[in-house]
């Protein structure tokens, strides 16, 4: 069992995101939950200084960008 | 990934040289469609727009397209990690100048705004060079740029460029000095310094396709404000009369300036829907310095800005900073409109 987080404030690109890396974990046919951290005191636990970022079990995979779904499939793999 | 770069370049090349042999036919061929294919009478309100059109529409989207994939390339090269390395240690004078620097080639998102804060001052960087970036990341725009060279000529690009920087390091600098710290939200500094990511190793390959992804995201999404922007100026150029915005835009005209600000600061635009207003206000009698002050404080300052920034700034902060810049584009006005 996976855990995805999604970090962003609720822009574009952080909705994006969340609705590509729901695509990639359907199409994987993983089990994971996803969760969006949308305070910005919790986003700035992780470390991050842009956003969207995505964490996979607690580790930040990448920060800034709206990844495409073949993307995140990497980071899940 | 070698061949892939080989690739890659004898494609640019090839595209590079056809885009040169388009672009410098553009006018001759705004011309020929106009008068020679359709016919149109010279010196006429139609056909001058029309010309205009034809003319400016491939010009910029052209334009926008080079220097969006070559902006983006040099983007890869600076992500906000290493902004802030660079930026860490630094003396506070030096630290304005090259914050506004770094602001124009580090990618930057509003919707970064706060944590890219967070992380710049727990990091140990001075609040002032912190806004300093802040400032001239949306003010110098590349997209406004391109416009304006693409519209106006170097000498005006070039004079946005100067002046964006000058405000976003004195703005920076005068913050720095007014000793504000304490008007930071107090949990700012509560929070302890962040690691960021690591830089990931990319190669040129890589970099090259970041710059074509920053073409179809940008030029994706704002080809249709170009488009009718062009228009409306292309209306205004064939139909307005010279010189109707000189009685109340003009040089005489000395609060023009401070109102443009005043009006520009609460809108919010993204740098290619106003060019083409300033273009067209521009070509009609409006000078210089009061139209680049109008567009400075559209894109710069907003109202959507100020409300992500109410969550790191206390709310004395956050006007002193909104006073100091919209002073800084004022004196700017002012100067261009006395010198040009």
């Amino acid at each position: 069992m996976k855990k995805i987080q999604i970090l962003g404030t609720g822009c574009s690109k952080c909705k994006l995101l969340t609705a590509n890396a729901e695509a990639a974990v359907k199409a994987m046919g993983l089990e994971a939950t996803i969760e969006k951290v949308e305070k910005i005191q919790d986003i700035m636990k992780f470390g991050v200084m842009t956003t969207p970022a995505l964490v996979v079990d607690g580790q930040v995979k990448s920060a800034g960008k709206a990844l495409s779904p073949e993307d995140i499939k990497k980071f899940l793999a | 990934m070698k061949k892939h770069l080989s690739l890659y370049v004898v494609k640019g090349i090839g595209l590079l040289v056809i885009w040169g042999l388009v672009y410098w036919n553009l006018e001759p061929f705004a011309n020929w469609f106009t008068y020679g294919f359709l016919g149109l009478p010279q010196e006429h309100h139609f056909s001058t727009a029309l010309q205009f059109f034809v003319f400016e529409t491939p010009k910029v989207l052209m334009l926008l397209t080079l220097i969006v994939f070559v902006v983006g390339i040099i983007r890869s090269f600076f992500t906000p990690e290493r902004t802030r390395q660079i930026l860490a240690g630094k003396s506070e004078a030096v630290g304005n100048v090259l914050a506004a620097l770094l602001g124009i080639v580090t990618p930057f998102c509003s919707c970064s705004a706060v944590p890219l804060f967070i992380g710049f001052v727990t990091a140990g960087i001075p609040l002032g060079v912190t806004l300093s970036f802040l400032i001239s990341a949306p003010m110098v725009n590349e997209i406004a740029l391109v416009l304006l060279f693409g519209m106006f000529g170097w000498k005006v690009a070039a004079i946005y460029l100067g002046m964006g920087l000058t405000i976003a390091m004195v703005a920076g600098w005068v913050i720095g000095r007014l000793k504000m710290e304490r008007h930071v939200e107090d949990w700012v500094y509560a929070t302890g310094p962040t690691a960021g990511l690591e830089d990931e190793k990319i190669d040129l390959t890589a970099r090259i396709q970041l710059g074509r992804d920053a073409v179809r995201d940008i030029v994706g999404k704002v080809w249709l404000y170009v488009m009718i922007g062009i228009a409306v100026g292309a209306g205004i150029h064939g139909y307005v009369p010279a010189n109707a915005m000189a009685s109340f835009m003009g040089k005489g005209a000395w609060w023009s300036v401070p109102l443009s600000v005043v009006i520009g600061v609460p809108m919010y635009s993204n740098a290619a829907g106003i060019i083409p207003i300033v273009q067209a206000l521009l070509g009609k009698g409006a000078a210089l310095g009061t139209v680049l002050a109008f567009m400075m404080a559209v894109i710069a300052l907003s109202l959507p800005e100020a409300i992500i920034l109410r969550k790191v700034l206390k709310p004395r902060l956050l006007a002193v900073f909104f006073g100091v810049v919209a002073m800084g584009i004022m004196l700017v006005g002012y100067l261009f409109n006395a010198i040009m």
